[in-house]
């Protein structure tokens, strides 16, 4: 029996167990739901409850700890050359699960080795049937002491949402834990790779060459991992974006939400927030076959040296993709502003354009600071347009008209090589991929912290 | 004209030289009509208040008076309102110096999120009154003691006006507005979002300033009307009813709607 059977059967069961559980509660009433202490549907939510999570729990400690429990068992019946190796005992290990798979024909090994994949298999089948004994227990015993539990006293209704807060907590703690589990693989990484190279000089390092030897009779640089050009390439396009993005957002937010008419407004605003459903990549398209070109052609006009892959290309393209960012969420806060506010300012005599710089932007300014801020992550993680307009050269310029790299795109191209997983070039993508969450991790806290101080002082 | 004739007959509106008047006045909300034919004079350096059941028109006639109602969609006015002998709804005419001259003071307190000090001086600010910071200084100070707010809040004119208690924020919005210098102040129940010791401090301010400024004030209370009032102007389903002084009107009223409502058998 797979998996999805078996819980589609769990399903049924609690199905049927809400079925009797309710009927039951009917029965005990006596015609008069009042006499119950709680609704007819609570007590069968109650037994279907506990019909359900045992047979879950025990699903997810079994699956937990199979795996390994039946590993110990076959290796500890391998003979000793094989296990006191560790290279030898995962090969073995590998091969016994081919074998035991059924696709292990092919391979040349020992008769011990053939055996134990035949006992894999069947302590397999084993495990998976004993599972479907355990379930099916673990429901049928829940339910049937739920069941004998129900009298018009039973709590149900407070039992029912006892169990549904812990559910909820059970579900933000796999939110939470999911963060901190891509922080500690994140880490570890990095640790790894700060063995290899020093943290200063990852830090402070003012060059960024990773290419190291892949064979030892390979000639090739030692390798510099100095993160700060490409730090410096991030800050630049970012500045850039949002140079762009941060006024013509701005503005087109207070034109669209207090000056034009509704109907302009209904036509414009959505056309708009097309500009944030354009895929990244054609934003990219768009950044190298049409800005950049425009960009070296007009710089040479100017007597400028414009590289054909420049800064300015991608952060131009990268503000306007940012655009409906800062004007969608802005216009929102904005509109929130009280309509007592404007309508105090506006019987004092203030026109449209001081009530907006006066009172509704300073009240907004919070909400503002949060969109500006959302706007600078998301350009700080952009790859995409950067790897197509602004190239893969981590110089270490604030010129907005060279070639710059972003730690985002050099992390994709350290991990799309075909080097060793723990060579120091892979490795230092994590270490990468940490600093730069700690610094978007900053930024939020930052942001938080704008907004709490700011928000105090608005109605 | 038979319209004008049969007001005239229920409400007293001529007086000799008003500081504002409204004639014929009507106003549609897109197809609703909410006031009918309003003929009202307002005496200079009077309280004048508008009482009446809910809906029956009075706030909207209120922002008529300094074209508040400039600021909603779908509003059509047509008739006259004079400040002075002039129609404001002339074309000639700056809205932004209309109401400069007529202040607003409204239902709900609405201080401006920013310290007590700016929100006074919002104002004299935008309208250039001030050259220098001592003026500002000056009127600020000079507004917070007409509003009797001076004494509460001197020792705290930089702190944010949102800290205020609701009726200190009503009367700093008092404050606010007779920051510019207007002629009148609107009040569009001022009180009704107060406790009763508020209340009476806000009653008593609007008594002492009638001596500076024409003020009309709109009111679910009779007993606040009585109070404050020299002269009642009744409302009752976007009609004008009955005005006149509040003494005769709370005592002596002449249209039975109007005796209706203030022995509260209906509204």
């Amino acid at each position: 029996m797979s998996l999805s059977f078996l819980l589609l059967a769990v399903a049924a069961l609690c199905a049927l167990s809400f079925y009797f559980g309710r009927q039951r509660a009917v029965a005990l009433s006596g015609g008069r739901y009042s006499n119950l202490h709680s609704l007819p549907a609570h007590y069968g939510t109650y037994v279907a409850l506990w019909c359900g999570l045992p047979a879950l729990l025990l699903l997810f400690v079994w699956h937990t700890f199979q795996g390994s429990v039946i590993e110990a068992m076959i290796i500890a019946d391998l003979p000793a050359e094989i296990t006191s190796d560790s290279g030898q005992l995962s090969l073995a290990l590998n091969s016994i699960s081919l074998i035991a798979a059924g696709n292990g024909q092919h391979l040349t090994v020992s008769p011990e080795v053939v055996d134990a994949g035949r006992r894999l298999a069947n302590l397999q089948s084993i495990a998976n049937a004993a599972l479907i004994v355990v379930m099916l227990c673990g429901a049928v015993i829940g339910v049937s002491l739920s069941y004998r539990k129900i009298s018009p006293e039973l709590r149900a209704r407070n039992n029912v949402e006892r169990i549904s807060r812990w559910v909820m907590i059970a579900c933000s703690a796999i939110a939470i834990l999911s963060t901190v589990g891509i922080v500690f693989s994140l880490l570890f990484e990095a640790l790894h790779f700060f063995s290899k190279i020093n943290p200063l000089e990852f830090l402070f390092g003012l060059e960024w060459s990773p290419q190291t030897a892949i064979r030892a009779d390979q000639v090739a640089s030692e390798g510099a991992f100095g993160a700060i050009p490409l730090f410096v390439g991030t800050l630049l396009i970012t500045v850039i974006a949002m140079c762009v993005a941060v006024p013509v957002g701005l503005f087109s937010a207070i034109y669209m939400g207090e000056y034009a008419s509704p109907k302009f407004r209904a036509v414009a605003k959505p056309a708009l927030e097309i500009l944030a459903g354009v895929p990244t990549v054609v934003y990219g398209f768009f950044a190298a076959l049409t800005v950049a070109p425009f960009l070296r052609n007009n710089g040479a006009i100017l007597g400028l040296d414009v590289s054909s892959e420049s800064a300015l290309a991608a952060g131009l393209v990268m503000g306007v993709m940012i655009i409906p960012f800062v004007s969608s969420l802005s216009d929102d806060v904005m509109s929130q502003v009280p309509k007592s506010l404007r309508d105090g300012s506006y019987g004092l005599g203030a026109t449209k354009s001081e009530t907006i710089r006066h009172v509704i932007f300073p009240a907004a300014l919070p909400g503002i600071v949060g969109a500006v801020l959302l706007a600078v992550s998301r350009a700080i993680g952009e790859t995409m347009i950067v790897v197509m307009a602004a190239g893969l050269a981590a110089n270490m310029t604030v010129n907005p008209l060279q070639a710059v790299t972003t730690v985002t795109v050099q992390i994709v191209t350290l991990l799309v090589g075909d080097q060793e997983f723990d060579s120091a070039k892979t490795l230092s993508a994590f270490a990468l991929g940490l600093v730069l969450f700690l610094v978007t991790l900053g930024l939020n806290v930052f942001a938080l912290k704008v907004v709490q101080k700011y928000r105090e002082k608005y109605d | 004209m038979a319209a004008v004739s049969q007001s005239a007959m229920t409400a007293e509106p001529s007086v000799a030289s008003p500081k504002m008047t409204a004639r014929d006045l009507n106003l549609f909300y897109s197809d609703n009509q909410a006031l009918f034919d309003v003929n009202l004079d307002i005496v200079e350096r009077q309280v004048t208040a508008l009482i009446g059941p809910s809906g029956c028109g009075k706030s909207t006639f209120l922002r008529c008076m300094n074209r508040m109602n400039d600021t909603i969609d779908g509003v059509t006015i047509n008739g006259k309102v004079t400040l002075d002998g002039r129609d404001i709804y002339d074309k000639r005419i700056d809205v932004v110096q209309l109401r400069a001259r007529i202040g607003m003071v409204f239902q709900k307190p609405n201080p401006f999120p920013k310290s007590i000090y700016d929100n006074v001086a919002y104002g004299p600010r935008i309208h250039g009154l001030v050259n220098s910071r001592d003026e500002l200084d000056e009127i600020v100070m000079t507004s917070l003691e007409r509003a009797g707010l001076l004494k509460e809040v001197k020792d705290r004119l930089q702190s944010p006006a949102t800290g205020l208690s609701g009726g200190q924020q009503q009367r700093l919005c008092i404050a606010r507005a007779v920051a510019v210098s207007p002629e009148v102040i609107l009040m569009d129940e001022p009180c009704s979002a107060l406790d009763p010791i508020a209340t009476a401090k806000v009653e008593e301010l609007i008594d002492e300033l009638r001596s500076n400024y024409t003020i009309v004030i709109v009111t679910h209370s009779m007993q606040q009307a009585a109070r404050v009032s020299q002269r009642t102007a009744f409302f009752h389903l976007g009609k004008l009813v009955e005005v006149g002084e509040t003494d005769q009107i709370f005592t002596n009223p002449k249209d039975d709607r109007t005796k209706g409502y203030i022995t509260g058998r209906f509204g």
